[in-house]
């Protein structure tokens, strides 16, 4: 029973000794994924600042509370807004798929999109990360709000390969129909949630941002 | 051929290829098969998961033949679960650290490593009854046979289900791939292949030393 003791609270020393010495690692390795990712559904941004949107308002987070936000925003170079990125999620096939996706305030349309987490069957469900034509989809998608601001004009939604006709319409992959449907899904619900609300919030909202001298 | 498991062997090289081939973990013994099923649809997850299996192999194996005269053999389980899960959870924060997306791919199966029955079976078996260096040697056999076993699933599936191979693409833009050897039933068909492979050539390798032996007699 001794030998067991010691040999838990050694085990215990050990995984509390490794998490300590990996801890800023993995933190620093989380915060480049999530950067990677605000950058690459704003392709025009280069500073990201953390906003905490619910009911009550919008905030405006530390620069390395990224874990609790839940709206990025994206500024160029010159300081300027350029878009949101929000996350959203919906089940796929295996699990929940989520997204992360760009926003643009100025015409009202999805900007990109990445996938931030899915486990979908490879070579079928996971195209959606990889298949250009599914991705052209997120190159300018409206998702304009209705007159009252209260939810989307148009819902997004999936149809059919080669079916789509409508600039709030997504092209759905054959061969991976149930995860190009959960992005959709994905996107109208969380465009559905988000977008009423910031149109309420938006005043808090930074529009330019100071620029660091020389860095022109 | 089973030798008495009480008296330690005396370390040769045969303590470190017995676990590549003749006692082959995935092959031989058919030990583990759900990370090889299941985390073999590329050769980089296959690379991977194999290494740190081998990581955890080894250093409990040390660590367990080390404390072999001081564990009571009434809770030896228990300490060497409680062990091989400390370097499991050591595993599952560097490969954190090195790199998340890696860390995705290979999902719950590097938890998992607790309960492989390779790491466990090494640990009764031959550990705790041998001293730190065969322990270590014996451990790293495993782990390369185990990691070998992984890597020729891992190599096939990437081939015929994406068309490349760690990551590079073989075929250029015109293959179409097989997508199944991809999906979990490629990881029965390729494992069945390799199984079958490997029992042809020792069956025929049993065959020419039993002939042989025939012979000798006969003369």
């Amino acid at each position: 029973m001794i030998a067991l003791a010691t040999i838990s609270i050694a085990s215990g020393l050990f995984v509390v000794l490794t998490f300590q010495l990996t801890k800023s690692r993995i933190e620093a390795n989380k915060q480049a994924a999530l950067e990677q990712a605000v950058f690459a559904v704003l392709p025009e941004a280069s500073v990201r600042k953390n906003y905490f949107l619910d009911t009550t308002g919008l905030e405006l987070l530390s620069d390395e509370s990224f874990a609790e936000a839940n709206i990025f925003a994206g500024y160029d170079a010159k300081g300027e807004l350029s878009g949101l990125a929000i996350e959203g999620s919906a089940r796929g096939y295996q699990d929940i798929v989520s997204v992360l996706y760009g926003y643009s305030l100025s015409n009202e349309s999805i900007i990109g999109i990445t996938v931030l987490q899915s486990s979908e069957t490879p070579g079928l469900g996971d195209k959606v990360e990889t298949d250009p034509d599914f991705l052209a989809n997120f190159v300018k998608l409206e998702a304009s709000l209705n007159q009252d601001r209260t939810a989307l004009e148009n819902d997004i939604v999936t149809v059919k390969n080669g079916k789509k006709t409508k600039p709030w319409e997504i092209d759905g992959i054959s061969g991976a129909t149930v995860t190009s449907k959960a992005i959709g899904t994905a996107l109208r619900e969380s465009t559905n949630q988000t977008l009423p609300l910031l149109a309420k919030h938006k005043d808090s909202l930074q529009m330019t941002i100071p620029m660091e001298k020389g860095d022109e | 051929m089973v030798k008495d498991p009480r008296i330690p062997e005396s370390l040769s090289w045969d303590t470190f290829l017995r676990g590549l081939w003749k006692e082959n973990p995935v092959f031989v013994m058919l030990l583990g098969l759900c990370p090889v099923l299941a985390v073999t649809n590329t050769a980089i997850n296959a690379l991977a998961m194999g290494v740190a299996t081998t990581f955890v192999l080894i250093c409990s194996g040390i660590l367990v033949s080390s404390l072999r005269f001081l564990i009571p053999k009434q809770v030896r389980i228990a300490s060497y679960i409680i062990i091989i899960a400390t370097f499991v959870t050591i595993a599952d924060y560097a490969i954190q650290a090195i790199s998340l997306d890696l860390y995705k791919a290979l999902g719950a199966f590097i938890q998992l490593i607790v309960v492989n029955c390779i790491i466990l079976g090494r640990a009764e078996v031959y550990a705790s009854k041998n001293n730190i260096v065969n322990a270590s040697v014996n451990a790293l056999g495993m782990g390369v046979g185990f990691t070998f076993a992984l890597l020729c699933l891992g190599v096939v599936r990437e081939i015929l289900g994406n068309g490349s191979l760690f990551g590079f693409d073989l075929f250029g833009p015109g293959f179409q791939p097989w997508g199944i050897f991809a999906l979990p039933p490629g990881g029965f068909f390729v494992l069945a292949f390799w199984l079958f492979l490997f029992s042809a050539v020792q069956n025929r390798r049993q065959k020419v030393q039993h002939q042989k032996e025939t012979l000798e007699n006969a003369t």
